[in-house]
């Protein structure tokens, strides 16, 4: 439970301090940064083997952020655990800054450059193919959007990855059922996600994308012998800020003065209401 | 240099030498797309299936998996037909391979109008163009048999992502051997010739060098420079051919747009101009038929290089 609370508190503080990064650069994926703060707040506090004092350490685990675009919560957190130091972040989207719109390997914790959707699975097929070979013990995860399912190059991967039998891959879909142009389900239909990815031949779980707890557990779980794990995690767009949950022009949305005053009073109360738990 | 004598395909010197180096060398790895028959791999697949992974017919998601691979510090080949890889796995080349640093070799076999017959989708007319713009990439083609023998050696030692272009056929030998066959980034002068120069890559230098053959019995003296990697180019032989001699031509198998008589014009623009002729694919889909009848429709022959060497130099 303290663990729990802990976590709560972490992707809370991620959140304030990625909303500030934006607001300060003026520009920013909001809404899918927040949808997956909880999932990466668990990977990197509590899942992933990795060491920022030795960021390329040849058995850590590798982290892809196949949606590329929702880099801000990434940032803070490889700031926040010391892969670089957190002043850096006021650098973000800036002029010869290394923190730009989409993951880059410039930055130390991060391990591919993203931001072309699709392409993220197939690298970390690759990667858990090798660590198969080379680095046994080596986990490999990927975030990938629910958007991102309509590019073709996610399914050819999703089969290479079953077919391969990479019980040491895991992906996540933030699954928040917004794109930039509307509802998922309007502007390219994915339906029956899970049976997709079961029939694909992956071990499919479907969790509240924003339950810490679920989320730790369904992360930790031994895997299937010979089966890739996907989670499919069910979240709100813009979540954790009132007026941004669920509404699509919060993509990349950049909130007013007033509009960010809000969204951190909202979040210090978030964590105040924490703190008496 | 040439012996003339017919050999065997680039494709099969690479997969040969990958063999041999394989043995010593448990960090090559192979990947490819149901290409193990078109790349002659099948020898290599059965020795070393521990360093070889099949993708099936998927090749973005086989260059995204190789990029993975490649990133845990291995020299992995891509293997499969140059029309796919240029062109479908374009972007996973650009963002995962180039851009996130994994040093991936591209092996682009049966290029160009390898395929003939099989129509334009199995061309690749523009893989030299659209490669050569992507920063720290290599752009390699080799001429025969011994010299993709040091350019595949030469991948198994260098670090960054390099894209090499081979033909179908088997062709004549230009070399005696591998050794001295290939320099990183510095072609080779196979004849020297002071009146017009001729640079070509690929299946074209066997070709140059025959036309120099005819134009030397009507006392023309041609230069023929092997220009086997068209990035990093060579700008010191291009600037020397530009100063010693009248006119320069380039030959070939590739879309006369973006490719080695590009590349060799943006040198002798800015260094030296002389008169160029670049000769190539023009910009219309290529005539029907196999790769010889399409080269000899576009003088990408010896004598249609010699018989444009006489309209330059009647010109200058």
């Amino acid at each position: 439970m303290e663990k729990t609370i802990f976590l709560k508190k972490k992707a809370a503080q991620i959140r304030m301090n990625l909303l500030k990064m934006i607001y300060q650069a003026k520009s920013g994926h909001t809404g899918g940064a927040l949808s997956s703060v909880d999932i990466l707040t668990v990977l990197y506090y509590e899942v992933l083997h990795v060491t920022p004092e030795n960021p390329k350490d040849p058995d850590r685990d590798r982290f892809i952020m196949s949606k590329g675009h929702s880099v801000e919560g990434l940032y803070n957190i490889l700031a926040d655990k010391g892969f670089f130091d957190p002043q850096e972040l006021n650098t973000f989207s800036s002029y010869k800054s290394r923190l730009i719109g989409h993951p880059s390997v410039k930055v130390p914790g991060v391990e591919l450059n993203t931001g072309a959707l699709g392409h993220g699975l197939s690298c970390s097929v690759g990667m858990a193919l090798a660590a198969k070979k080379f680095n046994p013990g080596v986990k490999v995860y990927c975030v990938m959007g629910d958007g991102e399912q309509a590019e073709g190059s996610v399914w050819e991967a999703g089969m290479a990855a079953s077919n391969f039998k990479l019980d040491n891959l895991t992906a996540i879909i933030d699954r928040n059922y917004l794109q930039i142009s509307g509802n998922t389900e309007d502007v390219m239909r994915l339906d029956k996600l899970a049976e997709k990815w079961k029939a694909f031949g992956w071990d499919v779980h479907e969790v509240d994308g924003h339950s810490i707890a679920d989320l730790v557990a369904i992360l930790k779980a031994p895997p299937i012998p010979d089966t890739p794990k996907m989670i499919i995690a069910r979240t709100t767009k813009g979540k954790g800020i009132s007026y941004m949950e669920d509404v699509a022009k919060w993509h990349h949305g950049v909130p007013t003065e007033e509009q960010f005053n809000q969204a951190m009073k909202e979040i210090e109360t978030y964590i105040q209401e924490l703190d008496k738990k | 240099m040439s012996n003339g004598k017919q050999s065997i395909p680039c494709r099969k010197a690479f997969t040969d030498t990958l063999i041999r180096l394989a043995a010593d060398n448990p960090d090559i790895m192979v990947v490819t797309s149901d290409a193990r028959g078109s790349v002659t791999l099948n020898d290599y697949a059965n020795r070393y299936p521990e360093q070889f992974v099949e993708v099936g017919i998927a090749e973005q998601n086989e260059i995204g998996i190789a990029a993975g691979i490649a990133s845990f510090g291995k020299k992995v080949f891509v293997c499969a037909p140059a029309c796919f890889l240029s062109t479908r796995s374009l972007e996973q080349i650009k963002v995962d391979v180039v851009y996130s640093n994994n040093g991936v070799k591209v092996v682009g076999i049966s290029g160009g109008v390898s395929y003939g017959a099989l129509g334009f989708s199995h061309q690749s007319l523009h893989d030299i163009a659209v490669m050569r713009t992507f920063p720290n990439m290599s752009v390699i083609i080799p001429a025969d048999r011994f010299q993709t023998e040091a350019i595949t050696e030469w991948m198994t030692r260098t670090e960054g992502p390099v894209y090499v272009r081979m033909g179908r056929a088997a062709v004549p030998d230009v070399y005696t051997s591998a050794d001295g066959s290939f320099t990183f980034g510095k072609a080779n002068v196979l004849s020297p010739g002071s009146d017009i120069t001729v640079i070509a890559s690929g299946e074209m230098v066997e070709k140059a060098l025959k036309a120099s053959q005819i134009l030397e019995t009507d006392n023309v003296s041609m230069r023929v420079i092997d220009m086997h990697t068209i990035k990093p180019l060579d700008r010191e032989v291009i600037v020397a051919a530009a100063k010693e001699t009248k006119a320069i031509i380039t030959v070939e198998e590739h879309s006369i747009f973006g490719g080695l008589g590009a590349a060799v014009a943006e040198v002798v623009v800015s260094e030296h101009p002389v008169p160029m002729k670049i000769l190539g694919i023009p910009d219309e889909i290529p005539i029907e038929g196999e790769s010889k009848d399409v080269f000899r429709h576009y003088n990408l022959t010896p004598e249609g290089i010699a018989k444009i060497a006489h309209q330059m130099l009647q010109k200058t």
